[in-house]
C-alpha cells in the first residue's frame, strides 16, 4: 500500500476543514455567539496535541498512554511564571517546549527500553507520577490548581487576551506543525520511524539504531504537545493537575484513533469529532458519557481505520 | 523513632499491599493467559464496592453482603467478557486499552445512573469496628487486621489454586502456550471466561474491603488501577508470585515514604526544604521505584518462565 494512494481525498478534506476553521471567527462575529469560538479554540489546541501524539502512536507505533503529561507541563510552564508575575510569552513558550522535551527525553529513555504492554503502562505511570507530584506541591495550588491572571505577552506582536488572536495563533500553529510533520514523515527519519512500527527487528538488522530514532521521535512529539499545553494554559486561564490525568491521555488516543492514526490529518478530524460529539451529547443527556464510551468501543471493534479510513473506503488497503 | 507509629504504618502499608495484590492478581492473570490489557479492571473494583454497599443495606449484614457481592461481581465480569472483551483477544494492545477505556466511561456513567452522584457506605458491624490491643500497648483497628488476613488468605488460596489444581494447571499452561493447550482439547474460551470472572471477583473483593473505610464512589477505581499496573509491571507481567511480592513492596514503600521521608530528608537538607520536597517525592516514590527497576530489569522482578508470545 502506497501512503499516497488516497492522498487526493485526504488533501481535499484537509483544505476544506482548514478553510472552515479559518472562517469560524467570521461566523462568530456575525452570529455574536462567542461560545462557538471557545469550542473551536479548544478543538484546535487539542488537535495539535493529537497531531503530536499521532507522530509516535500513528506513525511510530509507540502507544503512549501518558501524553496528557505534556499538556500539563506546557500549561504549568505558563502558569508558574505567571504566578511570579512573569508574563513574557517567548520565555513561557520556550520553557514549555524545553521542559516537555526534557521530560520526554528522560522518561522516553526508560520507556523505550520496553515493548508492547509494558510501554503503555510505563508511559501512563510516568504521567501519573507528574500528576501526583503536582498535586502534592501546595505552593502552586496542589489539587485546586492555579488561576493565570494574564495571558502570555508577545510585546506588541500578538494580544492573546483577544479571543480571536488566540484562536488564529493556535490555528497557524496547527498548520505549521502539520506542514513540519508531513515533511518529517516523508524524510528518511520518518521512513525509519514507520519502518520500526512495521518491523523493528528488520530495521535494526538493516543497521539502524532504532532506539535513537524512536527516542528522537518521542522527544519531538513531547515538545509539540508541550507547546499545545502552553496554548491550553493561555486559553483556560487556569491550570491544575487534572489536565494530565491519565484519562485525558486516553481521550487523546481516542482522538487519534477516531480520526485515523498514521494519517497526517486524521488526528485533526478525530479531535474535531471528539469535541463536537462531547458538546452535542453532553447537552442531550446527563449520562452522555455512556454513549461516548459505547461509541469508543464500537469504533474499536468495527471501524479500526478511523474516519479518514472510511473516507478512503478500502481503496488504500 | 516511635515504635508505635512504625508498627501502625507497617500495618497500613500491608493493608494497601494486600488490596493492591487483589487487583494486580486479576490483571496479571488476565494478561498472562489472554494477553489482554484490561483498563476497566478498576471499574470492577468500583462495581464490587457498590454491590457490597447495596447488599449490606438490604441484608443488614456486611459479611453476607460480601459473600453475595463476590459472585455478583464475577457475573458482571462474565457479561463484560462475553459482550466486549471476547471480540478483542485477537486484536493488538492499542485496541484493548481503547475499548476498555470506553468501558470505563460506560461503567462510570451506569453507576451514576443506578446509584446517583454521591458515594455509598455502610457502617461496620460492631465486632469488626473495634480495636485490638497488640503487645506494647499498640491499638490497631480490628478491621485493618481483617483486611490483611482476608488478603493473605486469598493470596494463599489463589496460590494453591494455581499450583495444585487441574484448573490452575490449565491456567499455567495457557500462560506459557495458548495454542498448545487449545490443541490438546482444553476449552480455551471457557477457560478465558473463567479467568476473567476470577479476576473480576478479586478486584470486586478489593473494592468491598475498602468500601467501609473510604466509601464507594464513582471513578474510585481509576486512580488505584494505575498503582496496580505499577505493581504488575514491577512484579513481572503474568506472574502471581511477582504480583504478590511487588504489591507488598509498593504498599509498604508508599505508606512508609509518606510518613518517614521528611525525617529522612532532614538528615541532609534544611528542615524547610525537607518539608516542601518530601510530600512531592513521597507521592512519586513508587513511580521512581518502578523506573529504577525497569531501567535495570525491563521484564520486571519475577517474569514468568517459558512464555511464548
Amino acid at each position: 500500500m502506497s501512503p499516497f494512494s488516497n492522498w487526493r481525498a485526504d488533501r481535499w478534506v484537509m483544505v476544506l476543514v482548514l478553510v472552515i476553521l479559518a472562517l469560524v471567527p467570521v461566523f462568530v462575529a456575525f452570529s455574536g455567539n462567542y461560545f462557538y469560538l471557545d469550542v473551536a479554540t479548544r478543538l484546535i489546541i487539542l488537535a495539535i496535541a493529537a497531531v503530536s501524539l499521532n507522530l509516535i502512536l500513528g506513525y511510530g507505533g509507540m502507544i503512549s498512554f501518558g501524553h496528557a503529561a505534556y499538556l500539563g507541563i506546557g500549561a504549568y510552564a505558563v502558569g508558574i511564571p505567571a504566578y511570579y508575575e512573569i508574563y513574557d510569552g517567548y520565555l513561557q513558550i520556550t520553557l514549555a517546549v524545553v521542559l516537555s522535551a526534557l521530560f520526554a527525553l528522560i522518561t522516553g529513555a526508560i520507556c523505550l527500553r520496553t515493548r508492547g504492554i509494558h510501554f503503555i503502562m510505563i508511559t501512563m505511570a510516568f504521567s501519573q507520577m507528574l500528576f501526583f507530584g503536582l498535586v502534592s506541591i501546595e505552593e502552586y495550588g496542589g489539587d485546586d490548581g492555579l488561576v493565570i491572571e494574564y495571558r502570555s505577552e508577545f510585546s506588541g506582536l500578538l494580544d492573546l487576551e483577544q479571543a480571536t488572536q488566540l484562536y488564529y495563533a493556535a490555528l497557524v500553529s496547527l498548520v505549521v506543525f502539520l506542514f513540519l510533520i508531513s515533511r518529517l514523515i516523508q524524510a528518511r527519519f520518518g521512513m525509519v520511524i514507520q519502518g520500526t512500527k512495521g518491523n523493528d527487528r528488520r530495521m535494526r538488522s538493516l543497521g539502524f539504531d532504532t532506539y535513537r530514532y524512536q527516542l528522537a521521535c518521542y522527544v519531538i512529539s513531547g515538545a509539540i504537545c508541550g507547546y499545545a499545553g502552553a496554548l491550553l494554559g493561555n486559553f483556560t486561564n487556569f491550570i491544575s493537575p487534572e489536565m494530565m490525568d491519565w484519562t485525558r491521555s486516553g481521550e487523546l488516543i481516542f482522538m487519534v484513533v477516531l480520526g485515523g492514526g498514521g494519517t497526517l490529518f486524521g488526528p485533526v478530524i478525530g479531535a474535531a469529532a471528539f469535541i463536537l460529539l462531547e458538546e452535542v451529547l453532553s447537552g442531550l443527556w446527563l449520562y452522555w458519557q455512556f454513549i461516548f464510551g459505547l461509541i469508543l468501543i464500537l469504533v474499536v471493534i468495527f471501524a479500526k481505520r478511523g474516519l479518514m479510513g472510511l473516507l478512503s473506503n478500502g481503496r488504500g488497503q | 523513632m516511635d515504635g508505635t507509629l512504625l508498627i501502625t504504618q507497617l500495618l497500613n502499608g500491608l493493608q494497601l499491599g494486600v488490596l493492591l495484590f487483589l487487583l494486580a492478581a486479576g490483571l496479571s492473570l488476565i494478561f498472562g493467559i489472554m494477553d489482554f490489557v484490561n483498563l476497566a479492571h478498576g471499574s470492577l473494583y468500583m462495581v464490587g464496592a457498590f454491590f457490597c454497599a447495596t447488599f449490606a443495606a438490604w441484608f443488614d449484614s456486611f459479611v453476607l453482603a460480601v459473600l453475595v457481592a463476590i459472585p455478583a461481581t464475577a457475573v458482571v465480569g462474565v457479561i463484560v467478557e462475553w459482550v466486549v472483551v471476547r471480540h478483542l483477544y485477537r486484536r493488538d494492545h492499542l485496541d484493548h486499552v481503547l475499548a476498555t477505556f470506553g468501558l470505563i466511561l460506560c461503567f462510570d456513567a451506569l453507576t451514576q445512573m443506578i446509584w446517583g452522584e454521591n458515594g455509598l457506605t455502610v457502617a461496620l458491624p460492631g465486632y469488626l469496628d473495634g480495636r485490638v490491643m497488640l503487645p506494647g500497648d499498640i491499638a490497631i483497628p480490628t478491621y485493618r487486621l481483617v483486611i490483611i488476613a482476608v488478603g493473605l488468605s486469598v493470596a494463599a488460596a489463589l496460590f494453591g489454586l494455581i499450583t495444585r489444581t487441574r484448573l490452575g494447571m490449565r491456567i499455567r499452561a495457557g500462560a506459557s502456550n495458548r495454542k498448545m493447550i487449545a490443541a490438546l482439547g482444553v476449552n480455551i474460551e471457557l477457560l478465558f471466561t473463567l479467568v476473567f470472572a476470577l479476576g473480576a471477583a478479586l478486584a470486586g473483593l478489593a473494592g468491598m474491603m475498602i468500601m467501609p473505610i473510604t466509601e464507594a464512589s464513582i471513578g474510585m477505581g481509576n486512580q488505584i488501577i494505575i498503582v496496580a499496573f505499577v505493581v504488575v509491571v514491577i512484579g513481572g507481567l503474568g506472574s502471581i508470585k511477582g504480583a504478590f511480592l511487588a504489591a507488598l513492596l509498593v504498599g509498604l514503600i508508599d505508606t512508609l515514604g509518606r510518613s518517614y521521608l521528611d525525617s529522612l530528608f532532614k538528615l541532609f537538607m534544611s528542615a524547610q526544604n525537607a518539608e516542601t520536597s518530601a510530600p512531592a517525592v513521597s507521592a512519586m516514590l513508587i513511580y521512581i521505584l518502578m523506573a529504577v527497576i525497569l531501567a535495570l530489569r525491563p521484564q520486571g522482578l519475577f517474569p514468568p518462565k517459558g512464555r511464548s508470545g
